[in-house]
């Protein structure tokens, strides 16, 4: 069975093709979808294509589907109906799934199934680099607001840190946003560091 | 409140939503709506098919489309209320230009003296030229068609009809995939900014009161929750009568061209909504008042004639194949008896009629209602002919 796997992203891609690679698929491809890369998947001639909801070339993929003549049987987006709760996690997921007509609800549900874990898998991964990139921009922040606090008030570091932070509590906001108000402010009036 | 989501792409047509939300029509009604925001029609169509959004601002021929079962997964959809009416550009690189009228007010204001140009410009392009449109079934796509044949050119033949979302499209003349593009606004306007095309065709000269984005529901879904779809619907009327008043136009601009919405200058959003469009960069720009209408003269009333022009359309380029039961459910998909639910006790106009002979308004005309009366503008076809949606057969003979 030959999967094809559209995505601009490769971390995605690839992190898909493992899973199915072992599951046992060895028919796998990594098809960019820019230029003529509708040429190139018609020449493949996919079993099943699997790629993100979102993505902005379905609805040229999805004419090529309409009007490809290499393509003798038609391609739909989950062939079975029947399985909503499936179809209902593979949307949640962001999976969309090409099937060609006449393949056995059996033999693409595995396949589905792995994609939508994988899907899932992925945003997940991509989430917490997001929290984690989010927290070391934050710490940096601080970091520049303190080494102010400490310069122009003559403060050390853990008092510096306490005032932050004390500031913070009785505004109610977030450390980050008062350490980055004190950092624009300080530039504005031409302060060093 | 009631929770709303509804999937939109980014357009200057997505007006009425953005208001709703942004100005409070939907909040005072009860709604907390959510706009999503999507690239393909294929997204959106999934997330409105299989749940994930109770509405969307549709092509009007997908939502035909999909009912009749001709895109992916068929489903019964409604439209109760069209969101707008034209506001599509035909763009095309100034290398292909070059053999139409060089004047472009006069070029815009004759479509059929420009699709005859056209074909002569054709033959002397280096290539086949690839024209982009945003869906196979998009108003843009048929009328496109309707354009070019009415000039001898085989659409399916003579050029390549590539789909492109529109937001995508001025990179792709960037990029020379495509030799230009038909796309709601303000992506023609952008491509025109940047030097890469100019006006040849507005959707406005072509089909003078067109049928564009309409709001649509799972059918079933709407039949479900009458009193939420009212309650939509009269903000929508609200928001409606918001978005067409002058006064707030520059405002609605800034809104539209936030990064969440339409993502571009407000100057170049301004454009449609003012019906000033600058055909070739620098130039002045051309008066076309009903360029982008959203509720003069009953705009967002769902006449079914219209969805059956669709039809015939799908008929006429072999999209579908002719079946005795399709047209009824064709026509199903616009709902006035919804529209008239749900506006009775708002000041929204109402025709008493639900379709009407399509092309046959050269001059304003006042029509009856059951309140107050409406004038219904010029509603012609850019050839002359009419559709009369009781006569598919001998309209389509017509050809």
């Amino acid at each position: 069975m030959r999967i094809v796997i559209i995505d601009d992203s490769g971390a995605r891609a690839t992190v898909l093709e493992e899973g199915l690679r072992g599951a046992g698929y060895d028919d796998i491809h990594v098809v960019l979808p820019r230029g003529a890369f509708v040429a190139r998947l018609e020449r493949m001639a996919p079993d099943v294509v699997l790629m993100d909801l979102g993505n902005p070339s379905r609805d040229t993929l999805e004419e090529m589907l309409i009007v490809s003549r290499a393509l003798a049987k038609p391609i739909a987006m989950f062939v079975d109906q029947s399985d909503d709760s499936m179809i209902a996690a593979a949307i949640d997921a962001g999976v969309s799934a090409y099937v060609v007509d006449g393949l056995r609800k059996e033999r693409i549900k595995p396949i589905l199934d792995l994609a939508i874990r994988r899907f899932n898998a992925f945003a997940r991964m991509q989430s917490e680099l997001e929290d984690a990139r989010t927290q070391l921009a934050d710490r940096k922040t601080i970091d520049r607001a303190k080494v102010i606090l400490m310069a122009q008030r003559g403060l050390s570091e853990p008092e510096a840190y306490a005032l932050l932070r004390t500031s913070a509590m009785n505004q109610g906001k977030k450390m980050v946003d008062i350490a980055a108000a004190l950092i624009t402010a300080n530039d504005l009036l031409g302060g060093t560091p | 409140m009631t929770p709303i989501r509804i999937a939109f792409l980014g357009l200057t047509d997505a007006a009425v939503l953005v208001a709703a939300r942004e100005k409070g029509f939907a909040e005072s009604e009860g709604i907390a709506l959510e706009l999503l925001r999507d690239t393909s029609w294929a997204t959106l169509r999934d997330r409105l098919v299989y749940g994930q959004v109770q509405a969307a601002h549709m092509l009007a021929p997908l939502a035909v489309a999909v009912t009749l079962g001709l895109s992916q997964q068929p489903c019964a959809l409604a439209a109760p209320y069209k969101l707008n009416v034209n506001g599509n550009l035909l763009v095309m690189a100034p290398e292909f230009a070059v053999a139409l009228e060089p004047d472009t007010s006069v070029r815009l204001h004759d479509p059929l003296a420009m699709a005859h140009d056209f074909a002569a410009a054709i033959g002397l392009h280096h290539r086949k030229p690839i024209i982009g449109v945003v869906h196979r079934f998009s108003s843009h796509a048929l009328i496109l068609r309707y354009v070019l044949a009415s000039a001898g050119i085989d659409p399916d033949r003579d050029v390549v009809l590539r789909v492109l979302p529109p937001s995508l499209m001025v990179e792709a003349m960037r990029a020379r995939e495509i030799d230009g593009f038909t796309a709601g606004e303000p992506w023609g306007s952008c491509a025109i900014e940047a030097g890469l095309a100019e006006a040849v065709a507005v959707g406005e000269r072509l089909w003078q009161r067109g049928v564009e984005k309409v709001l649509t529901f799972r059918a079933d879904w709407m039949e479900a929750n009458a009193e939420t779809v009212d309650a939509l619907l009269r903000a929508m009327a609200k928001a409606t009568a918001w978005c067409d008043d002058p006064a707030n136009r520059e405002e609605l601009a800034s809104l539209l061209s936030g990064a969440a919405y339409v993502g571009q200058p407000a100057a170049l959003i301004e454009r449609a909504l003012a019906g000033c469009i600058v055909a070739r960069q620098g130039e002045t720009a051309v008066n076309l008042p009903n360029f982008l209408m959203f509720g003069r003269e009953a705009t967002a009333f769902p006449w079914q004639s219209q969805a059956l022009w669709i039809y015939s359309q799908l008929l006429r380029w072999r999209m579908i194949e002719p079946d005795d039961a399709a047209p009824a459910r064709a026509a199903a998909v616009f709902r006035p008896d919804i529209y008239r639910r749900a506006l009775a006790s708002s000041d929204a106009p109402m025709p008493g009629a639900s379709m009407k002979v399509e092309g046959a308004l050269i001059d304003p005309l006042p029509i009856g209602a059951p309140r107050g009366a409406i004038t219904l503008g010029p509603d012609r076809f850019f050839d002359g002919r009419m559709f009369d949606p009781a006569r598919i057969e001998d309209y389509l003979a017509g050809f």
